[in-house]
């Protein structure tokens, strides 16, 4: 593919895959979570935000060893989950998303936040005046306004997890072929010897994926001043 | 009728009202900044709870501390416009108009748009109009609801002299059309002298005046019945 050995094209593919099915699965609880924060006030509001936005401050092996301690083969939800259903969770494909998931998530709920937060609450007070019931406002009036922020989170935590190495790599470790992303085999091919022009090739490759998500979300949010829907 | 007995405090400002009107043509609302004409507009939409008191609308009870009973604004039947108009910016004023319809394409749609004169800018998006159209469109908007009452808070106060005089003669046609009965809130005497009939004039919380085309009218005109004085102390 490219020009890519195998080892590279696994490596990217299993990248983009990861990061694509992070994004997929967070955005939901996201989008809830962003807009809860944004548009309402509530006890436990600070600790609420100040929990997911830890991963954002947590050194990223920290990160990935509590996630290794809840979903090892010994920890609570790891346990349950291989009883119950007989899945492993660390060391497998599944760890690789979870870990792209927990980095990424704390840039898409802030992105949506603050598009939530500069929606002027007089659209929700008009639609109620026309009869809107509270789930049509969110649907028709809230979640359009807030699309800016829900596009830049997207992209920004695929960005993020796109790059992710320590809690990846402390939670799924470094598989050729079955969870060594991008930053895993750029590691590898770096402690090998002779490994130059292969390192430079997949850092160029990260760079130029990088760039293009960066330049995407700097493209949205010009395009869209905050707290209006995109045209 | 409009029946409005209530108090409410909020910080530092106490409103205190009592207050029975005819529910009919526009109804203005006139006060200096400060004197309770936003906090009477956010009781009465539901925006915001009075501390004590009750609020109906041709006797269908609103708000009634005595009862805990607070109908939403969204069943309340009554329509808001915002000084600055408000049209959800990701729609096309034809939609804008159909959010809160309950029919499309009627005699009163039609009926609407024309006397409004906004029946050129159905295809265009909020951000392309200028300041009249906008409030024209928020006020159609508004009555596409058919609701029992309008209040229009302010709608006229950010548009220039020229603007705001033909706004204000289209807000006088479109009633006149449609019957639904408005309250003008305005800090612009002119402005209500030129559209309504009955003028409240609010002082520091309190009514201070109701005049009646221009002449006082006697308190027992405009203070509420023993239902309505029931409900607050």
């Amino acid at each position: 593919m490219f020009g890519l050995s195998p080892m590279e094209a696994s490596a990217l593919t299993l990248s983009l895959n990861a990061s694509a099915l992070a994004v997929l699965w967070s955005l939901p609880l996201a989008v809830g979570l962003g807009w809860l924060l944004g548009s309402r006030r509530f006890p436990g509001h600070a600790l609420l935000n100040a929990v997911v936005h830890l991963p954002l401050v947590l050194p990223p092996v920290v990160l990935g060893y509590l996630l290794l301690v809840v979903f090892g083969r010994r920890g609570p939800v790891g346990s349950a989950l291989e009883a119950w259903f007989g899945i492993r969770i660390a060391f497998s494909g599944a760890a690789v998303v979870i870990a792209c998931a927990v980095v990424g998530f704390p840039l898409m709920v802030r992105a949506i936040r603050q598009s939530a937060e500069a929606i002027d609450p007089r659209y929700a007070r008009a639609a109620r005046s026309l009869g809107a019931s509270e789930l049509r406002i969110f649907l028709t009036v809230t979640l359009p306004l807030m699309s800016p922020g829900i596009l830049t989170g997207i992209t920004l935590a695929f960005a993020r997890a796109v790059g992710e190495f320590g809690a990846t790599i402390t939670l799924a470790g470094n598989i050729p072929g079955r969870t060594q992303t991008l930053p895993l085999a750029l590691f590898t091919v770096t402690q090998s010897p002779g490994g130059d022009a292969e390192a430079m090739r997949l850092c160029l490759l990260s760079l130029a994926l990088a760039g293009a998500a960066l330049l995407a979300s700097e493209a949205i949010s010009r395009r869209v001043q905050p707290g209006r829907a995109l045209a | 009728m409009i029946e409005i007995h209530l108090r409410h405090r909020q910080g530092g400002f106490a409103l205190d009202i009592d207050l029975a009107l005819r529910a009919q043509g526009i109804i203005g609302l006139i006060g200096r900044s400060g004197s309770g004409k936003s906090t009477l507009f956010s009781c009465l939409a539901g925006h915001a709870r009075p501390t004590e008191g009750c609020i109906s609308l041709y006797g269908r009870p609103l708000y009634d501390s005595t009862r805990n009973l607070n109908v939403p604004p969204a069943q309340r039947g009554i329509g808001v416009v915002f000084q600055e108009g408000v049209l959800f910016p990701h729609m096309t004023v034809r939609r804008n108009l159909a959010y809160g319809a309950r029919n499309t394409g009627t005699a009163f749609w039609h009926e609407v748009i024309t006397a409004l004169d906004i029946g050129a800018l159905l295809g265009a998006r909020p951000g392309r109009l200028s300041g009249g159209e906008r409030q024209r469109v928020a006020i159609a908007r508004a009555l596409m609801a058919e609701p029992d009452l309008l209040l229009l808070d302010e709608p006229v106060s950010a548009l220039d002299p020229g603007l705001k005089a033909r706004t204000l003669d289209l807000i006088a046609k479109v009633q006149e059309r449609t019957r639904v009965p408005m309250i003008f809130i305005s800090h612009a005497p002119e402005e209500v002298r030129r559209l309504c009939g009955q003028v409240v004039t609010l002082q520091a919380g309190r009514v201070h005046s109701v005049t009646e085309n221009g002449h006082p009218a006697p308190p027992y005109t405009y203070l509420p019945g023993p239902e309505a004085r029931r409900c607050a102390r």
